[in-house]
């Protein structure tokens, strides 16, 4: 029994579907978003519900600096999108090595502001309500900008090693998502603890 | 007829398969390291019916526990593990592992894929679901802990906080249950942006999203409806892990915490997930109605709009699990409108089912009587739903045992009824035997009335005010009758699943031949060999219509001349 | 309107008189109490009651419109031995039927969705009159304490655990209970079905509920939210008194404890060991507030939360060892010597 064509050989029209690595980048972002709304409202419910201090107004200064280098990173990795999908691999790895310069940056100012509220303020996460839900939700940040910087060290060490091409943009832009998303939170985050919490 | 349905020219690779030493070793090797979808979704499939028998054990305990007043059958600390078990393994270990089962065998036959969008992704996944269930019962042994008190979680699976607080359960039970909940949702967040993403980005030319089986459309929209549903409870557990070990206060209500705060974290998970669950049970029926009533599925726009609908609405009714914890009455009043808005979409797809049967030749084999058995069962358990959302009448019937009784009717009512329509239907195709019809017929009807007898008295013991969650009750309250009853149809379930296990095993070896399309069905997955080669098609198909098999074997009449 | 026996409502209580022939208690007992839900005996109960009827009518009536439809189905377009093996005709669908399909549940949503919330302002919102008793429940695991402050009929603030009495209400003199829902550790839900459905106890979050009991008697319920080991034995039991037993009922525990000068070594034992850590009984030093309040223990019908009569037999058996009773509960076998047992259960006995 030999199969017959009883399909029509070919598909006339135009044939297009979405890249994978998109939509699954996409669907993580849905997820983790899910994620940070149950840790923003918990946030937000418990501002001002604990029983003891410190409060933020008295502890918390608002990384300005900080804020604006995490932003900034947003726009130079889109630099660096850019410039691969121009074939310009030098450019490319410049701006990259620079997102990761301010991500660093970035994190290196999280450290040090918990340093401050640990050994001078004496907030530590079991410290009250606010303790609590301040470390939870910047160190959820935090793990994120922690992750995407390992992703963004690794996509750099393997530009130096020249095993990054042209024809990868299109996984870059992918991870670059990653990125726009976590500077995306930040300002989510930034709005809760230093704006509206304070 | 039926068996001559021809394979999708070049739909087989012909060159023999690489001649392999079957030693067990190699086998298991084999499907340890497998990244192809239909082995995973086995392995999924696998999963779920070890730990329905599990939980199924587990239930049996507590049914015989409760078959007579102040029975002293097992101790209340166990009676208290045995529920909160039972009811975790069902969810996160039996229901969970089931979407991904039937997502990842049938979805990337459906869409004339190779295999789901990220295979290792899809590997990793199950890998993980697997490994959150042996914590969770690994809490058996390490439970204890220092503490030395306890073993396994004893919280209820709502895990109301602050029952959860080290103060209420000291010892690591809550937390290998947090731990192992968290490790499957990640499972599950994998799970959901592979379906996602294959169904968005794989699908063979002319699958236009219009032209989708029902069943990829339900597993679609449940792939991506999981990524919400799943997640707040990912992070409700991780907050619950910071209060346990790092001494946070969440839900300590001593520091100021709120208990109300993990409830409804735990409800905006809870109650759209028992939808994520139920969407595969649709998915089988509108399959299964589809191909033995003979007829193409009634308002398919419709459909996909009604799955939309719930999945939409769903997500806005949490609270009418919370009815008793003083809400206002606006609240209230907001949430039993919601709640019952569901009722509509949910009332379409009962109708659009209904309307695929009339008028057709409705061949009543094993898959179908189950799905008949569903379409009746879920319309009770949904009546039952609007009962439970009439507010005022909640405060009678929360943790009653009408409680219980409503949702065995959709969990096993609905969804076990249609896990096993399921396995029937598409048996055949996995395995390339069918299942024996005269066992199938036995297991539908033992199955039938043991379910019956159960579940539709326990609406009655709700009436007469036995709670849920008590180990034991007194002699006095008139409950006992009606608890024998109880038990007795547990039992008669236990023999069905038995039968159906046996049957199983049974039809592996010894089962008919089944050939390609043994139920002369429409959908891409019945145009390959069975069990499908591990590349599915060997060339990609091409797709005109909604039933592309019906254009396939009907060249003189395909559907694609009506669009 | 349907004939008279084909009322819902008629057709609820032939199942319920059903339902009681079989609960074997119901007979047995001298009040006529139990714990069902559609047998409600105050006026929030009998309003949830009156929804609870209108709400089985119209799901009955879609479940036999539907189910109707099924069986109809399954009867006439079941494949037949001897068919032509032809496809029967397709149809995809018409927008005239599914029009119907979901406007008619959407009306039907509407008229559920406005009496209920009728029902839920009418319970919830309800003012309190001024003759209302209140009263503080406050849950611990697993037992219940009831805190009455002065007021009305009751001439002084005390505190009575397990067992809650409130006055008989009337239609022409109303004297419902207000009842404030507290806990003292995790969630629980007081919960007596004739009375009124149930409200949860919750740290943190006070709730409360009303009731207005028209028929004197000794009502059941219990804990209906998971509270730990001995959830099943958090049993509730609410006596409802006409308005002069409850007022002497009230006088008698808002005495101090009685002082027996014969059962002073029993008093001696309870002062000297752990016992006064944990339980309070007034007018000594046994001022713990972890355990039930003992004052006047004597005057309870039950021990441990309406678990088992309070005998002598029993009272002994629990405090030599309490764990043989309620496994897992917070009081802790005391290890005495049998005579201490003794002293502390005649001293425990005086205390009416
Ligand atoms: C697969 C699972 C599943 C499904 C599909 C449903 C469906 C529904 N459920 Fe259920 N439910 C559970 C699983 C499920 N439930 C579980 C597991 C629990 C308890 C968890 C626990 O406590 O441990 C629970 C508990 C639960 C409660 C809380 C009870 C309590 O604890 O106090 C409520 C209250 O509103 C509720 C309501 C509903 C409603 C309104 C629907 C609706 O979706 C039903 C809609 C269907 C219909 C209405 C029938 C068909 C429609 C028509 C024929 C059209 C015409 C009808 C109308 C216009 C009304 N459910
Ligand atoms: C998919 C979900 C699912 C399924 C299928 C079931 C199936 C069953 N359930 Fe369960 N149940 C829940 C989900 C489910 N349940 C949940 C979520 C809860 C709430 C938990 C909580 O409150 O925390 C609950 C609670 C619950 C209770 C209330 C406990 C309490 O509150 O005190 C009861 C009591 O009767 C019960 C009974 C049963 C019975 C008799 C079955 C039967 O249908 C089971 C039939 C299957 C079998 C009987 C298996 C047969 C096999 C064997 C016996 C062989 C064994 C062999 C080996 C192990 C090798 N369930
Ligand atoms: C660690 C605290 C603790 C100590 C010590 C303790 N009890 Fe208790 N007691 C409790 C608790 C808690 C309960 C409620 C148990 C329940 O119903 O779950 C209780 C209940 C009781 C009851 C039943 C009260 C009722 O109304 O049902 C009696 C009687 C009693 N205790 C007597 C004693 C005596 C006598 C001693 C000393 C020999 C003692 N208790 C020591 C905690 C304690
Ligand atoms: Cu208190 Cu259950
Ligand atoms: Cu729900």
């Amino acid at each position: 029994m030999s199969a017959i064509p009883l399909v029509p050989a070919s598909y006339e029209q135009e044939w297009h579907l979405p890249s994978k690595g998109r939509v699954g980048m996409y669907g993580l972002i849905i997820a983790e978003s899910a994620i940070f709304t149950i840790f923003v409202v918990a946030y937000v419910y418990y501002i001002g519900k604990s029983l003891y201090g410190p409060t933020p107004q008295q502890v918390l200064d608002v990384p300005i600096f900080n804020t604006i280098c995490l932003l900034s990173s947003s726009v130079t990795i889109w630099l660096s999108e850019r410039a691969i999908e121009r074939g310009n691999m030098r450019g490319f790895g410049l701006w990259w090595a620079v997102t990761i310069t301010l991500g660093t940056i970035f994190l290196v100012g999280t450290g040090m502001e918990w340093y401050k509220l640990i050994y001078h303020d004496g907030l530590t996460i079991r410290t009250n309500l606010f303790g609590t839900t301040f470390y939870s939700l910047v160190g959820l940040h935090a793990t994120h900008v922690v992750i995407g910087l390992i992703m963004l060290g690794l996509t750099l060490i393997f530009t130096l090693t020249g095993h990054v091409r042209q024809e990868h943009s299109e996984r870059v832009q992918v991870l670059a998502l990653y990125w726009h998303f976590v500077d995306a939170v930040w300002v989510v985050v930034f709005t809760v603890v230093y704006i509206v919490g304070r | 007829m039926a068996d001559q349905t021809l394979p999708i020219h070049g739909a087989l690779d012909l060159t023999p398969p690489r001649e392999s030493q079957h030693t067990l070793l190699d086998i298991l090797h084999d499907w340890v390291i497998t990244v192809d979808h239909k082995k995973l979704g086995l392995m999924y499939m696998m999963m779920a019916i070890f730990f329905l028998l599990v939980a199924g054990a587990e239930a049996i305990c507590i049914r015989i526990q409760l078959a007579v007043p102040n029975n002293h059958f097992i101790s209340p600390q166990t009676f208290n593990r045995l529920f909160t078990m039972h009811g975790t393994t069902m969810v996160f270990l039996v229901g969970m592992p089931l979407v991904f089962a039937w997502a990842n065998y049938i979805v990337p036959l459906q869409i004339g894929a190779r295999d789901m969008a990220f295979p290792r992704l899809n590997a990793f996944s199950f890998w993980l679901t697997f490994l959150g269930g042996i914590f969770l019962y690994y809490s058996f042994i390490g439970g204890p802990g220092l503490y030395g008190t306890g073993s396994a979680p004893d919280v209820t699976w709502w895990a109301y906080a602050p029952l959860t607080a080290k103060a209420f359960s000291p010892g690591h039970a809550t937390d290998y249950w947090a731990l192992a909940l968290i490790v499957t949702g990640f499972g599950t967040i994998g799970g959901g942006i592979n379906i996602m993403a294959t169904v968005l980005s794989m699908r063979c030319k002319g699958m236009t999203l219009m032209r989708m089986p029902l069943f990829t459309w339900l597993m679609f929209v449940n792939g991506a409806f999981v990524l919400i549903v799943i997640t707040p409870l990912t992070a409700a557990q991780v907050m619950l892990l910071i209060d346990r070990y790092l001494g946070g206060h969440f839900f300590d209500t001593q520091a100021g915490g709120s208990a109300t705060v993990w409830m409804h974290f735990f409800w905006i998970f809870g109650h759209p997930e028992v939808y994520v669950l139920v969407f595969p049970a649709f998915a089988i029926a509108s399959e299964v109605i589809q191909v033995f009533s003979r007829k193409a599925i009634f308002g398919y726009p419709a459909m996909v709009a009604a799955v939309v609908g719930i999945a939409f609405v769903s997500l806005g009714v949490w609270a009418h699990h919370m009815f008793t914890i003083g809400m206002t009455s606006a609240g209230n009043a907001f949430f039993v409108l919601s709640t019952s808005l569901v009722g509509i979409p949910t009332g379409i797809k009962i109708f659009n089912w209904l309307a695929t049967m009339w008028g057709g030749k409705i061949r009543f084999a094993t898959p179908m009587l189950f799905c008949t058995a569903f379409l009746f069962q879920f319309l009770c358990a949904g009546l039952t739903g609007i009962m439970l959302s009439v507010a005022p009448w909640d405060w009678q019937l929360h943790s009653s045992y009408f409680v219980i009784a409503h949702f065995h009717y959709v969990l096993v009512g609905a969804i076990v009824f249609n896990v096993f329509a399921g396995i029937y239907y598409w048996f055949p195709k996995a395995t390339g035997r069918m299942m024996s019809e005269t066992l199938g017929k036995w297991h539908f009807w033992l199955f039938f009335i043991g379910f019956h007898v159960t579940f539709d008295t326990m609406h009655f013991v709700g009436f007469e005010g036995m709670p849920r969650w008590i180990y034991t009750y007194p002699a006095d309250r008139g409950w006992q009758h009606l608890n024998l009853v109880v038990s007795i149809g547990g039992v008669i379930q236990a023999i069905a699943v038995l039968l159906f296990a046996y049957n199983l095993i049974w039809s592996l070896f010894k089962g008919k031949i089944a050939g390609n399309d043994p139920w002369d069905a429409w959908t891409l997955e019945w145009a390959t060999s069975s069990p499908p080669p591990i590349y599915n098609f060997a060339t990609d198909p091409v797709v005109r219509s909604r039933r592309p098999l019906w254009d396939l074997k009907h060249p003189e009449d395909p559907d694609w001349k009506y669009d | 309107m349907l004939p008279k026996w084909l009322r819902v409502e008629r057709i609820v209580r032939l199942a319920f008189a059903f339902a009681l022939a079989l609960s074997s208690h119901a007979l047995a007992e001298g009040p006529q109490t139990n714990t069902h839900i559609l047998s409600p005996v105050s006026t929030p109960a009998t309003q949830i009651y009156q929804l609870s009827l209108f709400i089985i009518e119209i799901t009955g009536a879609i479940f036999v419109v539907v189910a109707g439809l099924l069986t109809f189905v399954i009867i006439r377009f079941r494949e037949r031995s001897g068919d032509d093996q032809s496809e029967p005709a397709q149809v995809y669908g018409s927008n005239q039927v599914e029009l119907a399909w979901t406007v008619i549940p959407v009306l039907i949503v509407v008229v559920l969705f406005l009496t209920t919330a009728r029902v839920i302002f009418a319970i919830q919102d309800a003012p309190m009159p001024q003759a209302a008793l209140e009263v503080t429940s406050v849950g611990h695991q697993f037992w219940w304490e009831y805190r009455y402050p002065k007021q009305g009929l009751v001439g002084q603030d005390f505190v009575a655990v397990n067992e809650l009495h409130v006055p008989l209400s009337s239609a022409d003199h109303p004297t419902p209970t207000y009842i404030k829902l507290l806990s003292a550790d995790v969630v629980h839900s007081f919960w007596v079905p004739q009375l009124m459905g149930k409200i949860d106890l919750i740290p943190n979050h006070p709730n409360d509920m009303w009731i207005d009991p028209l028929q004197p008697g000794i009502y059941l319920g219990q804990c209906a939210q998971f509270c730990g080991v001995q959830h099943a034995n958090m049993l509730l039991r609410v006596y409802v008194d006409s308005p002069e037993r409850f007022a002497a009922w009230a006088a008698n525990q808002a005495r101090p404890a009685v002082q027996d000068p014969s059962v002073a070594a029993g008093r001696h034992v309870f002062e000297t060991q752990a016992c006064m850590n944990c339980h309070v009984v007034r007018g000594t030093v046994a001022t713990g507030r972890f355990g039930p309040d003992l004052t006047h223990l004597a005057s309870r019908d039950t021990l441990a939360s309406g678990m088992i009569p309070n005998t002598r037999d029993n009272l002994r058996a629990w405090i030599k060892n309490p764990d043989a009773f309620k496994p897992g509960c917070l009081m802790p076998a005391m290890q005495l010597t049998d005579e201490q047992i003794d002293q502390v259960t005649n001293y425990l006995e005086t205390l009416k």
